[in-house]
């Protein structure tokens, strides 16, 4: 496939503080290829290509574009040179419009008119229509996903970088994204494919470069390696799966009945008709696309959003009205999405941020006065147990890694013998080896006769440990159905399918 | 009472004059605000460019080198913020507060030689023919040339964000500045320029106060216009036009009751004196009932490596 030599990198090496990104990585990038970078969070990946997109400049090492020393001083000189790149968190003004972003992203833009034309001709011909007049923050995220392709297709880039492309589409939209990027290997692009999903990279991608801290440390041809191996070469050592006992399930626990809340802010989702029941010692996974309902079902759950009485009903306890204390109070806790600010307060130790959730079943307050020795010994507690790499619970929260923090968080609420809990992502940004942790300590809590309620992203996550599966499309839930027996195409399609997306015309 | 004294010829022609200074503020604040910066001492660069204009004029004997002196002393001090906010990632609602207080105390400082000294007259723009129509002669061809100045800014800020490049780099900084930067714009340059211009026309707003409109050196004379030229930014919802139309609208009532006053209408004097801010803010937060087009990175420190 590759004949020649696109991009070289050879001896790349970046040392932040404390920490070396990238130890001498060489690879070789061919023309047409599509190039895959495997590696878990913290392995280097970003750092690499920020080196490639000329965002951050290597300590040493040298890189060859065609033939040609390249040594991008800034983006606009690697914009240049033929690289574009498409960020894993979209670089896009919400309130500006297409075709506007488009511009911001461009040395020479033509006039307005010319460009608007320019994207819906591009936006065609690749099978990813736009309107060019459209305000980007209104859009969905596999529409500003296509704002961020065709802002580099229209540079006619020779290289093509994608950070975690389909982290935010359904099954559907991922097919239609893969389409597009073959269409453009055939027309000689060559990609840099960055993802952690193996079934992905096994499907579209011709060589495989894996890292692991900072280190190349394999090549492989995915096609021809198995999931599992690959897996194997990023994590290091040899993947424990969680195990799933069976379980009997109780009696219901939590139920929501017909509940709709209005949209809490400009850019949020109303949440419409919701119907939800999850039983003790019962896991329910829910899925969907970022941005569908999930932040405002997490408020509902956790009472920071509060509803009727009778809408909310905990062992037959109308709770609607509660906010979250009396909840926490109850045995219902939750641990929502973004570590830094709402699950975790980034300034405050591991000890406060411990006291913050844990006073009320925990008892770490007595009138009024808090009890140091007994937090300490809970956040201590929740390091041990759950593996906290950090050198004591007098740290801030903002000085463990994303991973290590997740951890604390998810360790935090499952220690308070929670009787439902609540989880939104709660392995996003974690390593394969801790991710695998925390899933286990959710099976755990469910056999220990919790009701858990799992609501993430991550569809094999689900599928692992959720015992029934519902999805969240536009602040509707679909009726939950039995994990077991539900295929790939048809959770796509409980997510919402394509959003009406079209199928790249190749 | 005698309401035939005011001739709305005058009125009209007086109510630009007021509302020049309070226009040049929020223009300048407007474009600072674009670009993701909430400088809250605008009032301290105004009293700043009020006396610093106020003294060139003097020393020199004219009154378009005052102004340009104005507008030194204001971007230099706002120089201070932006090296604060944009360097040292100090928290802006604070610099910009200290900002205020400084300049107030600095113009005192710096105007104790000035107070009771009267500066040269700035001369009226006579163009012939034009000038001598009635009443439109008087209301729009007979005025200084830093009233037209201002109102040639609004437009000329207006073209540059709505349709220049420039603009909407301005505006993308102002929006999403991590975003800015990952595209490779010098976010942190871009923010001080903007500082820099918003400074510069506070200055020329001060000191179109102190030698046009009063034309005296008294401390504090200001007088909360800084304030105004502030919330008038964000009732006007960032938008150049409705800018202008809320400094005429305050410099529309500010003149009716000075004049109401002079008639001595039975309506108490403090009622008078405070319906220009009340009118000014009531019409402006009617307008702006759509608030999304607040800039998303405002008041947000940057750091390229966050």
């Amino acid at each position: 496939m590759s004949t020649s030599a696109l991009l070289t990198l050879d001896g790349l090496t970046k040392a932040y503080p404390g920490v070396v990104a990238n130890d001498k990585v060489s690879f070789v990038i061919g023309t047409g290829e599509v190039h895959a970078l495997l590696g878990e969070n913290g392995a280097g990946k970003s750092t690499l290509v920020k080196m490639i997109y000329g965002l951050v400049k290597p300590d040493s090492g040298q890189m060859t574009l065609r033939g040609q020393p390249f040594e991008p001083a800034e983006p606009r000189q690697a914009r240049a040179d033929g690289i574009a790149m498409v960020f894993q968190h979209f670089s896009l003004f919400d309130a500006l419009n297409v075709a506007e972003n488009i511009a911001l992203g461009m040395e020479t833009p033509p006039p307005m008119r010319d460009l608007a034309a320019r994207i819906r001709e591009v936006s065609e011909a690749y099978g990813l229509p736009l309107d060019p007049y459209r305000t980007v923050g209104a859009l969905s995220a596999g529409e500003r996903q296509r704002v961020e392709i065709i802002r580099c297709l229209l540079q006619d880039p020779k290289l093509l970088i994608m950070d975690e492309p389909t982290s935010v589409l359904t099954p559907q939209e991922v097919e239609i994204l893969f389409e597009t990027l073959r269409k453009l290997k055939s027309e000689g692009t060559s990609i840099l494919y960055i993802s952690h999903k193996l079934e992905e990279i096994r499907a579209l991608c011709d060589h495989a470069t894996i890292l692991r801290l900072g280190r190349n440390v394999g090549e492989c041809i995915p096609a021809e390696t198995s999931a599992r191996d690959m897996a194997e070469l990023m994590v290091g050592t040899a993947l424990k799966t969680p195990e799933r006992s069976d379980r009997e399930f109780g009696a219901v626990a939590l139920a929501i009945s017909d509940l709709s809340v209005p949209a809490p802010s400009a850019f949020g989702t109303a949440l419409q008709g919701l119907q939800l029941s999850v039983r003790r010692g019962e896991i329910l996974g829910i899925g969907g696309v970022a941005g569908n309902g999930q932040d405002e079902l997490l408020s509902v759950l956790s009472g920071e959003v509060t509803t009727p009485r009778e809408a909310v009903m905990f062992d037959g306890r109308a709770i609607g009205h509660m906010g979250p204390t009396a909840r926490r109070a109850l045995g219902v806790l939750t641990a929502p999405e973004e570590r830094l600010g709402h699950a975790a307060a980034p300034d405050m130790s591991l000890t406060e941020n411990a006291l913050l959730t844990g006073s009320v079943r925990e008892g770490l307050d007595r009138r009024g006065f808090l009890r140091w020795g007994a937090a300490r010994s809970f956040a201590e507690a929740i390091i041990t147990s759950f593996d906290v790499r950090t050198p004591g619970p007098e740290n801030a929260a903002r000085s463990l890694s994303g991973g290590n923090l997740q951890k604390f968080v998810i360790g935090r609420e499952v220690l308070q013998r929670p009787e439902v809990l609540v989880v939104n992502q709660p392995t996003w940004g974690v390593d394969a080896a801790a991710a695998a942790a925390i899933r286990q300590a959710l099976l755990d809590l469910a056999a220990g006769g919790a009701a858990v309620i799992c609501i993430s992203q991550d569809l094999d996550e689900l599928m692992e440990i959720s015992d029934n599966f519902a999805a969240l499309n536009e602040g509707t839930l679909s009726p939950p159905r039995p994990t077991t027996a539900l295929t790939v195409e048809e959770i796509g399609l409980m997510m919402g399918g394509a959003h009406g997306m079209e199928v790249a015309h190749v | 009472m005698d309401l035939s004294a005011i001739n709305p010829v005058l009125l009209i022609a007086s109510l630009m004059v007021a509302a020049t200074p309070l226009l040049l503020a929020a223009i300048g604040e407007l474009v600072v605000e674009k670009s993701g910066v909430l400088n809250l001492g605008v009032e301290g660069m105004m009293i700043t460019g009020a006396i610093a204009g106020f003294a060139a004029a003097v020393e020199s004997g004219s009154p378009l080198a005052g102004f340009v002196a104005a507008a030194l002393a204001g971007a230099v001090l706002s120089l201070l913020f932006a090296a604060l906010t944009q360097i040292a990632l100090a928290n802006q609602v604070a610099s910009g507060l200290a900002l205020t207080l400084f300049g107030l105390g600095l113009s005192a400082l710096m105007g104790q030689r000035y107070v009771g000294v009267k500066p040269p007259q700035m001369g009226r723009i006579d163009i012939p023919v034009l000038s001598d129509l009635p009443v439109v002669g008087r209301i729009l061809f007979a005025h200084d040339v830093i009233l037209y100045f201002g109102i040639a800014l609004t437009a000329a800020v207006w073209v540059v964000l709505k349709f220049t490049r420039a603009g909407l780099v301005l505006r993308a900084v102002g929006e999403n500045h991590e975003a800015a930067h990952a595209l490779g714009y010098k976010v942190v340059r871009i923010r001080t320029l903007a500082i820099l211009f918003g400074g510069a026309c506070a200055g020329m707003g001060g000191a179109y106060i102190s030698l046009i409109r009063v034309p005296q050196w008294t401390e504090g004379m200001t007088a909360g216009v800084g304030w105004i030229a502030l919330a008038l930014v964000v009732f006007a919802s960032w938008k150049p036009w409705r800018a202008l139309l809320g400094a005429y609208l305050f410099g529309g009532v500010t003149v009716v009751q000075l004049n109401l006053q002079a008639a001595g209408v039975a309506i108490p004097v403090e009622y008078l004196a405070m319906s220009p801010y009340l009118i000014t803010i009531l019409v402006l937060v009617i307008l702006s009932a759509d608030k999304s087009s607040a800039p998303a990175s405002l008041g947000r420190s940057f750091h390229a490596s966050r």
